[in-house]
C-alpha cells in the first residue's frame, strides 16, 4: 500500500461573475499518492487550473472562495494563513507553469531566482546556494551551468526556460510538485526532452507529481493514475491502462475517440469523432443531474441518475453517474 | 497539371546593423524549396518552430516577400501577382490563420468580417451580399442570426469557423491553412477537422496544412514535407514518412511524438533514447559543414529525402 502524500476532499472553487458564485472545481475528492503521477485531463474551463490553483492556494480571494478539505502532510492547507502557507509553497510543494516567460522574473538572472527559494526555506550560506543552484541546472540538463546562471530569462529558448523553471521547483526537493500544462508551449522534440527529465528526476526524488494536462499522448507516456474532468467534476479516475483501453465514462470515450491517431483511424477518409455541442460556459453550466448528458442527447434520460453518484467498476476505477452502463455513440450524427 | 507549383522558393530576410544601417547577413526562413499541389489534395507542411513552414505559407499568399523563386498557379507563372491585390489570383488562394482571436477585427460584426472579400472583388447589392453570406455562414455550420453578432460573443471552434467561411467567400481553389486548429481543444478540434474535409469534398479545395502536430496532419494529408532550417529534409507520401523515414530529423521529430497507447511506453523510452543517440552521432552525415540541409534525392516513387 503506498503511502497518501495529498488528500482533496469535497474541493469546492467558485468565482464570483457579476455578484454571485459560480463552483469552476464542484465538489472534487481526489487523493495523490508517493511517487506517483497523478494526471488530471480535460478540456479548457473543466476546471483543471482552478483545482491546481486551490491546492496552494494561489486563487485571489477578492472574487474567488474555496471550500472543502486539501490535507497534506497531516494538516488542512486550506485553513493555514498565508506565512505558514508560505513555509510549505516551493519547499514541500514545488510548481511548474505553462509558460516560463510568465512564470519568471524578467529582471533577475536564472542563478538568483533558484537561490532565492533557497534562500527562503533552507539555512544555505551563500557559497553553498550557488553550488546547489549550478547543481539543480545541470540536474535539469542544461549544457553549460555556470554560463545559464547568469542569464536572465529572456536569453533563453523556450526550452531552456522551462528548465530552468523545473530547477527552481525542485530547489528544495519537495515532495509534491504540480505541473501545469509544463509542455503545451513546447515543440514535440523539446516536450520528449522535458517529459523524460520529469520522469527521470521523479524517479530519483520518489515525490508524487500532479499533472495537468489537455493532451492524451502525455498522459499516455507519464501518468500512473487519471482522473478525467468535466464541467468541474472528476468523472472518471482509473490507472493509466484502465483509461486507455477500458474507459468507462461516456465523457472520457468520446474524448479518446476524438484523437486523431493512426491506430484508431487508420483509413483516408475516416472522420473523426465529435462530441455534440460545446462545453457549458461557468454562468449557463447545468448543475443537476448529469453533467455531461446534455451533449449525449441519445442516451435515454432514464439511464442518468438524478443525483450522479461514484460507481467503483473495478478496483481504483471509479465513474459518475450510471450512465456508463447504456452508452453508445451515435452513429452517423457528428457535427 | 498541379494547381500550385512552388520552384526553388527563397525567402531571405537582411539583417542590419551598424550606424548605417547596412546589411550584415541574411536570416534564410525559407531557402529554396519546391513542392506541387494537385487539385483536391492536402498537402502537410511539417516542421518545429523556426523552420520556416509558416514563411512559406505565407510567401505563397504574398504575406512574405519572396526573394528568389517562381510560383506557378493553374500553369500560369504568377509571381509577380504574388504581393498585388484584385489579382485573379488572390481569389483564388486564401489563408485559414491559426488564432481566430486576432485575426477577426472585433469591432466588426461576422456579416462585415465575411462579406469584406466579397466587397473586394464583387459588386453586389446589400440584399445579395446579405443572402451569400448566409449561405456561408450554413456551410461552416452557424445560423443566419450570427451575422450580426461580433467576434467575442463566440468560442474557440466557432470563430475559426467564422475565419473559414471568409476564406471560402470567393469560392477559393487552394486554402493556406497555417496551424488551424492547434489552439483548439480536443472536441472541437475534431469538429474543425471534419468540416475541413467536408468542404474540400464539397468544392474540391486544395488545402496547404501547415502544422507541428504530427497526429493532425497524418489524419487530414496525404502528402508530406518535413521542414528544417529552411529546406525540405524529406518528402512524401504519408505511409514513407510515418513508416519509413530516413532523415535523421524526421526520425527524431516522429519520435518525440507521444504515444497514446501506455503499455507501449518502456518501447518508446527505448526507441527515443536510441534516435536521440543516432542524432547526436550522425548529425554530420545529414548536414553539409555549414549547417545547411542537402538536396532531396529520390530514393523511390513518392519518396524524397535530403541526402548528400
Amino acid at each position: 500500500m503506498k503511502k497518501e502524500l495529498l488528500r482533496i476532499s469535497n474541493l469546492v472553487t467558485s468565482f464570483r461573475i457579476n455578484g454571485q458564485y459560480y463552483a469552476a472545481v464542484d465538489n472534487v475528492s481526489i487523493n495523490v499518492n508517493e511517487n506517483e503521477v497523478f494526471a488530471i485531463v480535460g478540456e479548457s474551463g473543466c476546471g483543471k487550473s482552478a483545482l491546481a490553483l486551490s491546492i496552494m492556494n494561489l486563487h485571489n480571494k477578492a472574487y474567488t472562495k474555496v471550500e472543502g478539505n486539501v490535507y497534506f502532510n497531516n494538516q488542512d492547507l486550506l485553513s493555514l494563513s498565508v506565512n505558514e502557507l508560505n513555509k510549505i509553497r516551493g519547499k514541500d510543494i514545488g510548481m511548474i507553469f505553462q509558460d516560463p516567460l510568465t512564470a519568471l522574473n524578467p529582471l533577475m538572472k536564472v542563478g538568483a531566482q533558484i537561490e532565492e527559494s533557497l534562500g527562503y526555506h533552507t539555512p544555505l550560506s551563500k557559497e553553498e546556494k550557488k553550488k546547489r543552484a549550478l547543481e539543480l541546472l545541470e540536474g535539469v540538463g542544461i549544457q553549460s551551468p555556470s554560463l545559464t546562471y547568469d542569464q536572465f530569462p529572456h536569453e533563453l529558448s523556450g526550452g531552456m526556460r522551462q528548465r530552468a523553471m523545473i530547477a527552481i521547483a525542485l530547489a528544495c526537493k519537495p515532495s509534491l510538485v504540480i505541473a501545469d500544462e509544463p509542455t503545451t508551449a513546447l515543440d514535440v522534440t523539446i516536450q520528449a526532452q522535458i517529459l523524460d527529465l520529469l520522469k527521470k528526476l521523479q524517479k530519483e526524488m520518489k515525490s508524487g507529481i500532479i499533472l495537468i494536462t489537455h493532451d492524451l499522448g502525455v498522459v499516455a507516456e507519464m501518468a500512473d493514475r487519471v482522473a478525467v474532468m468535466y464541467a468541474g467534476q472528476v468523472v472518471e479516475t482509473a490507472d493509466v491502462h484502465e483509461i486507455f483501453n477500458n474507459p468507462m465514462h461516456p465523457y472520457t470515450r468520446s474524448l479518446l475517440a476524438s484523437v486523431p491517431n493512426s491506430s484508431a483511424s487508420s483509413s483516408d477518409n475516416s472522420r473523426l469523432h465529435v462530441i455534440q455541442g460545446m462545453v457549458p460556459s461557468l454562468v449557463k453550466m447545468k448543475r443537476e443531474g448529469c453533467r455531461f448528458s446534455t451533449r449525449t442527447p441519445w442516451i435515454e434520460a432514464k439511464y442518468h441518475e438524478e443525483n450522479p453518484t461514484y460507481h467503483e467498476v473495478s478496483p481504483g476505477h471509479i465513474v459518475l453517474c450510471s450512465c456508463y452502463k447504456n452508452f453508445h455513440f451515435n452513429k452517423g450524427k457528428g457535427m | 497539371m498541379p494547381l500550385l507549383e512552388v520552384k526553388d522558393l527563397k525567402v531571405h530576410y537582411p539583417i542590419r546593423g551598424g550606424i548605417l544601417g547596412r546589411t550584415q547577413g541574411y536570416v534564410k526562413a525559407v531557402d529554396g524549396v519546391t513542392f506541387s499541389i494537385e487539385s483536391g489534395e492536402t498537402l502537410g507542411l511539417v516542421g518545429e518552430s523556426g523552420s520556416g513552414k509558416s514563411t512559406t505559407g505565407k510567401a505563397i499568399i504574398g504575406l512574405a516577400r519572396i526573394t528568389s523563386g517562381h510560383i506557378l498557379f493553374d500553369g500560369e507563372d504568377i509571381t509577380k501577382y504574388v504581393g498585388k491585390n484584385h489579382s485573379p489570383y488572390r481569389r483564388g488562394v486564401q489563408m485559414i490563420f491559426q488564432d481566430a482571436y486576432s485575426s477577426l477585427n472585433p469591432k466588426k460584426r461576422v456579416l462585415d468580417i465575411i462579406a469584406e472579400p466579397l466587397r473586394n472583388f464583387e459588386k453586389f447589392s446589400a440584399k445579395e451580399e446579405k443572402k451569400k453570406v448566409d449561405e456561408l455562414l450554413d456551410i461552416v455550420g452557424m445560423s443566419p442570426e450570427t451575422s450580426i453578432k461580433y467576434p467575442f460573443e463566440f468560442s474557440g471552434g466557432q470563430r475559426q469557423r467564422i475565419g473559414i467561411a471568409r476564406a471560402m467567400a470567393l469560392k477559393p481553389r487552394l486554402i493556406i491553412a497555417d496551424e488551424p486548429v492547434s489552439a483548439l481543444d480536443l472536441s472541437v478540434q475534431a469538429q474543425v477537422l471534419n468540416f475541413m474535409k467536408d468542404i474540400q469534398d464539397q468544392f474540391k479545395l486544395s488545402y496547404l496544412f501547415v502544422s507541428h502536430d504530427l497526429g493532425v496532419v497524418e489524419h487530414m494529408c496525404s502528402n508530406i514535407s518535413i521542414m528544417h532550417k529552411g529546406r525540405f529534409v524529406e518528402k512524401g507520401k504519408k505511409e514513407n514518412i510515418y513508416n519509413n523515414p530516413q532523415h535523421i530529423y524526421t526520425k527524431r521529430l516522429i519520435a518525440a511524438i507521444p504515444d497514446i497507447d501506455p503499455s507501449k511506453r518502456e518501447k518508446m523510452q527505448i526507441f527515443r533514447d536510441k534516435v536521440a543517440e543516432e542524432y547526436k552521432e550522425k548529425y554530420k552525415d545529414y548536414y553539409t559543414s555549414d549547417n545547411r540541409v542537402y538536396d532531396l534525392k529520390k530514393i523511390s516513387d513518392n519518396h524524397y529525402v535530403a541526402l548528400p
